[in-house]
């Protein structure tokens, strides 16, 4: 194994694809051998270590405490040594509803199969079931949170991984809850196969860099499924975000990679399949947007691939600001949206070309598979509606189809240069999107639940 | 004037073979002289090949939709404008002409003890049954061998039926009031086609003009009121709620979805359309009967 320090990058992005992680990281092997007494403590309500805490006190370096089934309610738990926490099924962690309940400040620290519960709110502290700061190498993985204000947060951590975890927010308002997976100032964190429903936002980047978030479960988040700011270099891969009250919402960041990720019933009058603001030379592809409000949304975002996705069933499948500039639209598929195409302005300065359009009327003479006759995506109503809303009531109207058709004999008022010159005659096939991510998801999932307890006190 | 004849002693003959205090018995149960007036048109309507095409051609019209569109629910969305222009377009023509060509058997149903409301209303229905009838025929049928008719699109079937049913009762009343008002058979037809053209295409053109003129203003709930003002667009929105997910619409959808969707929204909706029933069979009738012929 790689024992210095300095090769701990490599080996964790190794690890990324690999997905074999030695229950304890082989870093720092400068530490002396532990004490074959103390290598394993086991905590339970009944034995000689009731508290986890005395535990911790005792371990060695590098050593593992078991924690067996019951309900645990100590002050809040600092972790500052190199060592597994390993959970029993059954093994709960209670808040009581007013305290944080695990604090992480080493390296290497792993924690498995506890169940974190009742954090409480607070408005004075970012109150977290289980927080990590300034360590190397962390792993959380088949953990359960339930009722946790912040349910996990990383602070300046490098090297993590956070995986088959389940969380489920506590019953409140928007600004009564907190994030899922709370990442702050930290990098080459992979959070994967989580399972999140019902906090303020389900995952969070801030100040992130080549973490990658993937396969994981975002739903019925009170704001947004995925929330990132100002975290370059990321990578989003077969999430699903689903129902989320303001859908998926991402600014500041660039060279983000957004690839085979669902984004579906994200409704409401301001809620987004997933809203780009400020987001520059990034990859949007192989995603399924449906029955959203809005399903793409760009705002100052500049030199974007927007590419081989699915559009389906939105009210407006893609609504492209005229300030955004130099994206590339390719490749994608709209069907049965109520809008294909929204923008602001008839100016614009983006590339939309070589789509399928299920509106699209044109023919192909020369049978190379592209339409002969431009299509102009947006409709005339499209942006009435844009500068009165309230004419949206007339949608399906004769009136709004009469409009739409003027525009199309004679085009005046919608926006000349936004047109795609070869459009598709066949929808595309989507490889990529139709071999999915299901099954490995779903397996993971699954295994969380199992590793949940049965029996709570 | 054999057919004149033939209704006129149906309708008449009991009563008059009847004993005098029978006579005045069979007076008092007045629906049956709707039911019988109600009956003779819609003999004479039954076979009017004009009915018959109507509901052969919404069958096409459906059956195309299927074709072309697939599933059930889907038929019925590319449908909306379809009932929506065509039911009402139909239902005035048709009710005028009938008007006029009912006019002789009108008169001399009015020279009998009739009491004038029970005959405009067995008039009305008579136009009324067999124009519906036809409409939930002509929707109906191509879901049925399509084995459409599933759990899905049932709702929005049932809602089609009701929508198209009201709007057949609207027109078909107003058309009776231009008919009676107006003697002039095109004059009559003319003023009938102006108002279908005002209510299902110059009123919305209207209010795209007032949305986009006072688009500064907060209009969603005056866009509310003008959209129950009209009984097409009142009965537009009332399936488009239902067609797509009013959530979809954003900010606007919230708010007609607020008012008229949902089970208050039905209710609501029916409401409006109840009163459109109304308001023109208030003023037929009261045109009927203080009509000199």
């Amino acid at each position: 194994m790689i024992a210095d320090g300095g090769s701990v990058f490599s080996l964790l992005i190794a690890g990324l694809f690999s997905s074999l992680q030695p229950a304890v990281p082989a870093r720092a092997t400068g530490a002396p051998p532990a004490v074959a007494a103390d290598s394993l403590v086991v905590v339970s309500p009944s034995g000689p270590v009731r508290r986890i805490t005395d535990a911790l006190a005792r371990v060695a370096p590098r050593g593992r405490v078991r924690v067996e089934a019951g309900v645990y309610r100590e002050p809040t738990i600092v972790v500052d040594r190199m060592v597994v926490l390993d959970g029993a099924p059954g093994a709960v962690l209670d808040g009581e509803g007013e305290r944080a309940i695990m604090v992480v400040s080493a390296d290497s620290v792993t924690i498995r199969g506890l169940t974190f519960r009742n954090t409480g709110g607070s408005h004075v502290e970012d109150r977290a079931a289980l927080r990590v700061f300034d360590a190397y190498d962390c792993v959380i993985e088949d953990n359960r949170f339930e009722a946790t204000f912040f349910a996990l947060m990383l602070q300046r951590v490098d090297g993590c991984f956070v995986r088959r975890n389940t969380m489920r927010g506590m019953v409140g308002t928007q600004s009564g809850t907190a994030n899922g997976v709370h990442l702050w100032t930290s990098a080459n964190v992979l959070v994967e196969d989580n399972d999140i429903t019902g906090h303020r936002d389900g995952i969070y980047f801030e100040f992130a860099k080549h973490a990658i978030a993937r396969r994981n479960t975002v739903s019925e988040s009170l704001r947004y499924g995925l929330h990132f700011m100002f975290s370059d270099s990321c990578r989003y891969e077969a999430n699903r975000f689903e129902a989320n009250r303001s859908g998926v919402a991402v600014m500041y960041a660039k060279y983000v990679t957004v690839i085979g990720n669902v984004f579906a019933r994200n409704r409401g009058s301001a809620a987004y399949g997933l809203l780009l603001k400020d987001i520059n030379d990034s990859d949007v592809r192989d995603n399924v947007f449906s029955d959203n409000t809005v399903g793409l949304f760009l705002e100052g975002s500049n030199r974007n691939r927007v590419q081989d996705n699915r559009f389906e069933a939105n009210g407006w499948a893609l609504r492209l600001l005229a300030d955004a500039q130099d994206n590339r639209v390719e490749g994608n598929a709209f069907a049965r949206n109520l809008f294909d195409v929204g923008t602001n302005s008839r100016n614009h300065y983006s590339v939309i070309r070589a789509n399928h359009w299920d509106r699209y009327r044109g023919y192909d003479l020369d049978r190379d598979g592209t339409g002969d006759v431009p299509h102009a995506p947006v409709r005339l109503f499209a942006l009435v509606v844009e500068r009165a809303p309230a004419a949206l009531v007339l949608v399906r109207s004769l009136v709004a189809d009469a409009l739409d058709l003027a525009e199309r004999v004679a085009p005046v008022l919608t926006p000349a240069t936004l047109v795609d010159q070869a459009p598709l005659m066949r929808r595309p096939s989507f490889p990529a999107i139709e071999a999915g991510h299901r099954p490995a998801s779903q397996a993971a999932r699954a295994t969380a639940m199992a590793a949940t307890p049965e029996d709570r006190p | 004037m054999s057919t004149l004849n033939t209704r006129f002693t149906e309708i008449t003959a009991p009563s008059a073979r009847l004993a005098p205090d029978a006579t005045r018995a069979a007076e008092e149960r007045r629906p049956s002289v709707v039911g019988a007036v109600c009956t003779a048109q819609w003999r004479e309507i039954a076979r009017n090949r004009w009915v018959l095409a109507y509901a052969v051609v919404l069958v096409l019209l459906t059956e195309a939709l299927f074709r072309m569109g697939g599933s059930g629910a889907r038929a019925l969305t590319s449908l909306l404008n379809l009932v929506l222009l065509l039911v009402p377009l139909v239902t005035s023509v048709f009710g005028v002409v009938y008007w006029h060509a009912s006019r002789e058997f009108t008169e001399l149903l009015l020279a009998q003890p009739v009491p004038r409301r029970s005959l405009w209303w067995g008039l009305y229905l008579g136009l009324l049954v067999p124009l519906a009838g036809a409409f939930a025929v002509g929707i109906t049928l191509p879901l049925l061998w399509h084995g459409a008719l599933d759990a899905e699109s049932l709702p929005l079937w049932s809602l089609y039926l009701t929508v198209g049913g009201a709007l057949t009762a609207v027109f078909g009343a107003v058309a009776l009031w231009i008919g009676v008002r107006y003697d002039d058979r095109l004059r009559g037809l003319g003023l009938m086609l102006g108002l279908w053209f005002l209510a299902a295409v110059a009123y919305d053109g209207f209010v795209i003009w007032m949305a986009t003129a006072f688009s500064d203003w907060p209009l969603e709930n005056p866009m509310l009121a003008a959209m129950a003002a009209n009984p097409i667009d009142l009965a537009r929105t009332a399936l488009v709620l239902r067609l797509d997910s009013a959530a979809l619409l954003g900010y606007t959808g919230a708010v007609l979805a607020r008012s008229l969707g949902g089970a208050t929204g039905l209710l609501v909706t029916g409401f409006g359309l109840a009163v459109w029933i109304a308001l023109p069979v208030w003023l037929a009738v009261r045109a009927f009967q203080r009509k000199d012929f």
